[in-house]
């Protein structure tokens, strides 16, 4: 199930990927391929949306809370720590080293989620 | 002495005072209001038609409501009225036939954890007839500070994070923190600090003594995916095995529920605020829209009876409606 997500998000960067290459940019190294600017991960019914996101090194992820009850965005390993978040407010956090990122809500800790950085 | 004598639970299968259909039908009756009378570790349960003549009937040597979930600054569509509801629970509270002697307050005071959600709180409740109120915390009173701001306000007198006990006409109560140091995945959480001061508060109390344990998360599982639940609730209630009566009180689930096991009966309370779904009845615990002509029938508050003759406390948990 994870996986499967995690494809799909690889998937869906390497068709901005080939969009870019596609209108010309003229700078499409490997990485710059696999490289979108943000990406987002949107908190619905009391779960982080995709469960796993898969993001090259250097992506900017960005958390919207769409619930009509506050949540918090908050790195298990102590990574990253958003303020607490109520109904439409975002949370951004730029990923510069690759590892697999654990995160949870702290008020609602049944919430996690895993950002994978490659 | 109650008309409804057809609704008493009368089968026990399981010997410890309630039976699935009692229970189901205790559940069942949360909108309209319920009454679950223990005596001599026996459920009984009656739906509630008359909620102050029936406090007349039950009242003993204590009365105490329990309030919860005020979510003060919550305005979304599920009510966006949370002062006028909650008024409404304290114009419930000064109807009763019994004066309560206080309040307990068991969390989620406030939405957001910011100053004026606790001031309109306290304001709103000092119209309530009875003066003294204690609280505990919900995930939403210690919001970005970890809990100072409630400490100051309504802990000064507390241990540790907010935990305390105190004792009315014999019977001691116990206000414990559940809603800190949450861990990823996991349930509430009392620690291990709280737990041995716990251990240390009930160790000279007499087994006679009826306890009264309050705390913001259900101290049973009720449903563990949505995080209804504590993770080290079975030790702090294995220190009350030894006594004959022991009442848990929470709120968290904006619904009433209750259960007996053993000696403890569990009970949690009705939001004054917004209902939240019957566990795994949609696709997570967020607030529940219902149509507003309805939304007093699923707030509510607790009146709680404690009788000393008969050791047994009743809960009666009324609707706003």
């Amino acid at each position: 199930m994870r996986r499967s997500v995690s494809t799909a998000v690889l998937l869906v960067a390497l068709g901005f990927g080939m969009a870019g290459l596609g209108a010309g940019t003229g700078d499409f190294s490997a990485s710059a391929q696999l490289k979108p600017e943000t990406t987002e991960v949107k908190i619905d019914n009391f779960s982080f949306g995709p469960g796993t996101l898969t993001v090259p090194v250097g992506t900017t992820v960005t958390w919207t809370n769409r619930d009509d009850i506050p949540h918090t965005v908050v790195s298990t390993e102590g990574a990253f720590k958003s303020k607490v978040l109520d109904t439409d407010e975002k949370f951004s956090f730029t990923f510069s080293k690759a590892g697999s990122y654990p995160y949870f809500c702290s008020i609602h800790p049944k919430m996690t989620g895993r950002v994978v950085v490659q | 002495m109650f008309e409804k004598k057809k609704d008493e639970l009368l089968i026990d299968h399981n010997h410890d005072g309630v039976d699935r259909r009692g229970f189901l039908k205790c559940m069942a009756w949360a909108g309209t209001g319920a009454l679950c009378v223990i005596q001599g570790g026996v459920l009984k349960s009656y739906s509630l038609s008359n909620m102050p003549e029936l406090s007349a009937e039950v009242a003993g040597e204590l009365s105490f409501v329990q309030i919860s979930d005020s979510h003060m600054g919550f305005n979304k569509a599920a009510n966006p009225d949370v002062v006028g509801t909650l008024k409404a629970a304290v114009d419930k509270i000064n109807g009763l036939a019994t004066p309560p002697e206080f309040m307990l307050h068991t969390g989620d005071i406030s939405h957001l954890s910011k100053p004026e959600e606790f001031d309109t709180v306290d304001q709103i409740l000092k119209s309530a007839s009875p003066k003294d109120v204690f609280f505990v915390p919900g995930e939403h009173d210690v919001l970005g500070d970890d809990g100072k701001q409630y400490l100051e306000r309504y802990g000064k007198n507390a241990k540790g994070a907010g935990w305390y006990s105190f004792d009315k006409k014999g019977v001691h109560f116990i206000g414990l923190v559940n809603v800190l140091n949450l861990k990823a995945g996991g349930l509430g959480t009392l620690g291990h600090e709280q737990l041995e001061w716990m251990e240390d508060d009930v160790k000279h109390l007499k087994d006679s003594t009826p306890i009264v344990v309050f705390a913001h998360i259900p101290l049973w599982t009720v449903y563990p995916e949505w995080g209804w639940g504590t993770e080290d609730s079975v030790q702090a209630l294995a220190y009350l095995k030894k006594f004959g009566s022991v009442t848990v009180l929470n709120g968290h689930i904006h619904q009433t529920m209750q259960k007996v096991e053993g000696n403890v009966t569990f009970h949690t309370a009705a939001s004054t605020a917004f209902p939240q779904p019957a566990p795994g009845k949609a696709d997570s615990p967020g607030p529940m829209k219902v149509p507003a002509e309805q939304l007093k029938s699923v707030l509510g508050i607790t009146d709680v009876n404690y009788v000393q003759t008969q050791h047994a406390l009743a809960v009666v948990d009324s609707s706003l409606a």
